[in-house]
């Protein structure tokens, strides 16, 4: 497993690395925890000209609170660190989601950013983020800008994201009173990946009964890509019960098939997922 | 006097370095001037090689030849053990060449070499090889191979077919299950495995020109066959000049029995280049696609009884797939180490079957940890349940009614182990097998599983038990068995030992066998220090290197504690009958009145009158004062074969809980009752159990080597294929009963491979028995969540 040759550069800064990767005219990959991109460069599926090291650059590592109530993640922020955040040990999703991805040398070494660029189909923290109405913070030398993650992720392993452009920080809501989130899962035992994960938040005013203000549902290992659960969340502010509204998983997509699951167990497994998730949510939104 | 360690749990002296990052394995070899080797293979599993054009790989910078299959003169990989071997057996044999030369079988075949000054350097030029192929038709499955036509692999081998090899009585057994009140009828499948060694396979081949010798490195559990096997049948190089070492092995599991091709073409290289050394290691990706893979096995088992749970017939047509060509002893594995078990632990007096070998484009399959006693063991208790359910009973029950009763004893079983043709008598030696399952029902909570499964309902969980009583085949010898005519691989299997105690009084043992992790550095010195009376830390094991060490057949098949230790045994007897007459003649007396007490010779009712092993062996190594007839040095070899395997046995008791909406299986609890016989070393035995065990549930639960038609391996690495993990099991619950196995003097029996020999059928057994409620009574492994759920849906339609 040796990759094909490569330059190496390590940044200094965000600039220094947004003008490397400018230089490299595309044919550089910018290296963060390294767990999704040196496998593949050791299979040779992937042969970058220039690996533009990243790791370093501590501004863009940590989590902080914004002026704005917002919650700000660097994107080189480690799976660890995530864990030990006591920001992010508000969210319970984020506490569901964590512990569950890859193993301990993973959640050492991978970055959340790095998860969220590589738009793997069946990633967890994509779900967890959709499900949340993530924004990303994005620099090139045309500026920043900021993209909600949904309109990120545009296919498997793709993204809106240019070729001279670094994620900086994914930002999500504050947490909330009144609101309650949960993620559930089931996994391909090898990979860790999901076979299908589902991420729920709901919410209203505290004190207050009746109908959610917020509902939000985020999929992930079913579809082409993570994907918002529409169909769900409107059953649902319809006045389903989570049982019912469940049944909507996967309504529009092109189920995965593989060696694991196929489209039939999926689907299935996936609208479980989501109710479980659901009704976790709503009891974590109870309790306050 | 030094403390007697035979079966005290010693800490495992190699741990200091294995566990430290001291170790030594292959790839931790780096010679002065080493070069490096990769190969190409194959990206079709079927394909004719029309042409190989290496001239621009040639010129890359670094490298310094490039190799393919016209360029190697040597012979194909032998076939060591052809399924019955002459005894009328027509096997139709194919062996891969150590590069292709026409065409490749399975996608992983190796077609070309390249030798550079550095591995990423042989890597890059690898790319540059171009291969013109012409793809052929493939075919994967067994069933589908042996069809009329099926795409054909081999112009001698007709329907894919290898051989079709019987054993039992055919008639008898006929006429057994045509005239029973019950018989139960099932395909079962014992899915392909992958061995995942934690080290991988890898070779240095060192050809030096001053003396036309060669040295091999390699990570293989059978140093001394390969040297015979590399220089008698494949190189035609002369045996004495070559040397093969086997460093510090990272595991095995049987995947290291073998003759590859990789150790030839190291050898070839290094003389090609002018006699540097080569190193090959592969990735974990070729690991996956060209060393061996083990299990693969399509069965239709027939069991017959009556209505009172006794047993009379079991008979199995089952399809081998072997892969594209042979591995070594792929032909041996599913005749002769898989049906002459057939029958396990029980009194079932008919039994037959008829084993057909079959071609595919797949890797090939050979040994892996059990190998043939696992998927045995497998079809008789997946069969015992099946029947058991079947008439409404209790699955307890009918094993205790149908085991071989305790005073029958030595037991020849209707599969034929007893009359194996060559004039070989094997037998079960021994067993007592009921205390060991009623142990193991009570740990488990076996007698309040309906209590469980209620419980479990009640929080939407499936729960179920499963039984898994086992015999093994341990101590692979006997050698007038494994080397009959017809029934074994053509060669013996004895085990050797050389003790010599030097002049300070410290103690050399070199073993013909080694090991790959399981603590036989700890294990003999325990057994040799016991033997001579000398402290274990004064006794150091070597093995593993055919230069200075006796001749030996190698790890596996359990036999290195049974077979192994015996001959260490008798070595050391050999060295204290000598330091015997010797102590005799330092103290004027006759031998016949010197007396051994540990460390101690002394004149019978003179006990002031005493030597010790240290002071004997510092007088007759030095040898200035030696009684006539005496040669100086205690120095003993001995090479030790056995009249008989041994038998190990016990019962498993798997506790499964499933989840009735995703059908995700939990292993919740996990009891094993072993009987091992004597033990030399707990606390390594236990380690072998829960090795094995997770082994085996692995195969019962996640793990499954899966192609595409095309041949492709879809589950081509560690992403797509599940190795268990430590944090999915409970803790594992051990317990023993002690027979000790009168074969041999320390009464041991061998543990290697009883845990995944028995753990496989209990999970399984376990998740028929919580799905029961639903009308299933077998789900092929692994027993994935999809797969259960999906048996869980098609039950329902059925009921609707």
């Amino acid at each position: 497993m040796i990759p094909a040759a490569f330059e190496y550069s390590r940044a200094t800064s965000v600039d220094e690395a947004i003008s490397l990767l400018a230089a490299s005219d595309g044919s550089a990959k910018v290296l963060a925890g390294g767990h999704s991109l040196l496998p593949l460069m050791k299979l040779r599926l992937a042969r970058p000209e220039r690996l533009i090291d990243i790791g370093r650059l501590d501004e863009l590592r940590g989590v902080r609170q914004l002026s704005s109530g917002r919650v700000a993640i660097g994107a080189l922020t480690t799976y660890d660190e995530l864990m030990r955040s006591e920001v992010i040990g508000h969210y319970g999703l984020m506490n569901d989601a964590l512990p569950n991805i890859g193993d301990v040398q993973v959640r050492n070494r991978g970055t959340i950013g790095g998860s969220v660029v590589h738009v793997d189909p069946a990633s967890d923290m994509p779900a967890v983020l959709l499900a949340l109405g993530a924004d990303l913070l994005t620099r090139s030398p045309r500026g920043e800008r900021t993209i909600p993650i949904g309109e990120f992720m545009t296919g498997p392993f793709t993204s809106v994201l240019e070729p001279d452009e670094l994620l900086l920080e994914i930002q999500i809501p504050g947490g909330m009173p009144g609101f309650g989130s949960a993620y559930r899962n089931i996994e391909q035992p090898a990979s860790g990946y999901s076979i299908a994960g589902a991420a729920a938040i709901v919410g209203r005013e505290p004190g207050r009964s009746g109908p959610w203000d917020v509902i939000s549902i985020a999929i992930t290992g079913v579809g082409e890509i993570p994907y918002r659960a529409t169909a769900v969340e409107e059953a649902l502010r319809g006045g389903a019960s989570p049982a019912e509204a469940s049944a909507h998983a996967s309504d529009g997509q092109t189920v995965n098939s593989d060696i694991h699951a196929d489209a039939i167990y999926r689907a299935h497994v996936a609208t479980v997922q989501v109710r479980r998730a659901l009704e976790t949510a709503i009891e974590r939104a109870s309790e306050g | 006097m030094a403390i007697d360690v035979l079966g005290a749990p010693v800490k495992r002296v190699e741990d200091q370095r294995l566990i430290q990052g001291e170790g030594n394995y292959l790839d931790d070899i780096k010679l002065a001037s080493m070069v490096h080797m990769a190969i190409l293979r194959s990206p079709y599993a079927h394909a004719n090689i029309k042409s190989i054009d290496t001239s621009a790989a040639k010129s890359m910078p670094g490298v310094l030849a490039v190799f393919t299959g016209a360029d190697i003169p040597y012979n194909p990989l032998p076939m060591a053990w052809p399924a019955g071997g002459s005894a009328g057996i027509q096997n139709n044999i194919n062996m891969p060449r150590v590069l292709a030369t026409d065409s490749v079988k399975w996608t992983g075949e190796g077609v070309a070499a390249v030798v550079a000054e550095t591995a990423e350097q042989a890597f890059d030029a690898r790319e540059a090889i171009h291969v013109q192929w012409e793809p052929l038709p493939t075919v994967v499955e067994v069933e589908d191979a042996i069809k009329d036509g099926a795409p054909q692999l081999h112009e001698n081998a007709p329907n894919n077919t290898v051989f079709v090899w019987t054993v039992g009585d055919k008639d008898g057994t006929a006429a057994a299950i045509d005239s029973a009140e019950v018989v139960v009828k099932r395909r079962i499948v014992n899915q392909r495995l992958i061995p995942n060694s934690m080290e991988g396979r890898g070779d240095i081949g060192w050809y030096n020109p001053g003396t036309d010798e060669y040295t091999v490195w390699m990570s293989s559990q059978t140093p001394h066959i390969q040297r015979l096997l590399l220089t008698a049948f494949v190189t035609g190089i002369p045996e004495h000049k070559v040397r093969c070492i086997s460093p510090d092995i990272g595991g095995a599991f049987g995947s290291k029995i073998f003759c590859y091709a990789d150790m030839a073409l190291v050898m070839f290289a290094s003389k090609a280049i002018g006699g540097k050394p080569v190193k090959w290691v592969e990735t974990r990706r070729e690991n996956y696609q060209s060393t061996i893979h083990g299990r693969d096995h399509v069965t239709w088992l027939e069991i017959a009884g009556n209505r009172d749970g006794e047993i009379s017939a079991i008979r199995v047509k089952t399809l081998a797939n072997l892969g594209g060509r042979l591995s070594t002893v792929g032909p041996g594995i599913p005749t002769t180490l898989y049906a002459r078990v057939l029958s396990g632990c029980y009194k079932i007096p008919n039994v037959f079957a008829e084993v057909t070998g079959v071609y595919t484009n797949t890797t090939f399959v050979d040994a892996y940890r059990g190998a043939g006693r696992p998927e045995a063991t497998y079809v008789v208790e997946r069969a015992m349940d099946l029947f058991a359910k079947e008439i409404g009973m209790d699955p307890a029950a009918i094993r205790r009614k149908n085991f071989i009763a305790p005073d029958a004893f030595p037991y020849e079983n209707p599969s034929g182990l007893g009359t194996a043709s060559g004039g070989a008598k094997i037998y079960i030696d021994s067993g007592n097998y009921e205390p060991a399952l009623n142990r193991a029902l009570v740990m488990s909570g076996y007698l309040d599983a309906d209590k469980a499964k209620a419980e479990a309902k009640s929080r939407g969980k499936l729960l179920g038990f499963g039984l898994s009583s086992y015999i093994e085949v341990c101590g692979v010898a006997p050698s007038k068995w494994i080397g009959a005519v017809g029934e074994g691989w053509g060669a013996a299997m004895w085990e050797s030992s050389n003790i010599k105690v030097h002049l300070t009084g410290k103690v050399i043992v070199t073993m013909g066998t080694q090991p790959q992790g399981q603590g036989h550095e700890t294990t003999f010195a325990q057994v040799v220090s016991h033997e001579l009376g000398v402290p274990m830390e004064d006794v150091i094991v070597q093995h593993s290197d055919t230069q200075g060490t006796p001749f030996g057949y190698g790890s596996y098949g359990s036999r290195s504690g049974s077979v192994g230790s015996h001959a260490a045994v008798k070595a050391a007897a050999k060295i204290r009958e000598k330091a015997r007459r010797y102590a005799a003649h330092m103290l004027e007396a006759s031998p016949d009145d010197i007396e051994i007490d540990g460390a101690n010779y002394s004149v019978r009712g003179s006990p002031d009158k005493v030597k010790t092993i240290q002071e004997i062996a510092f007088a007759l190594d030095l040898g200035f004062s030696l009684p006539d007839g005496m040669e100086p040095y205690l120095d003993e070899t001995v090479y030790h074969d056995t009249e008989n395997c041994t038998w190990p046995f016990g019962t498993h008791v798997a506790v499964v809980e499933i989840d009735e909406e995703t059908g995700a299986v939990e292993l919740s609890k996990y009891v094993a009752v072993d009987d091992v016989g004597k033990k030399i070393n707990p606390m390594i035995v236990d380690g072998q159990l829960h090795g094995g065990i997770a082994q085996g549930v692995g195969q019962a639960l996640w793990e499954g080597a899966v192609y595409g038609g095309d041949g492709q391996l879809l589950s081509g690495s560690m992403l797509d294929y599940a190795v268990p993990r430590a944090s999915w099991f409970p803790k594992l619950e051990l317990d023993e009963t002690v027979t000790p196995s009168p074969v041999n003097p320390l009464g041991v029996k061998g543990v290697g491979e009883a845990g995944a020999i028995a753990s496989t059928a209990a999970v399984a057994n376990a998740v028929a028995d919580a799905l029961s409620p639903l009308g299933i009574s077998h789900v092929d492994m692994p027993l994935t969540p999809a797969r259960v759920w999906g048996a869980m849906q098609a039950a329902k339609g059925g009921q609707a």
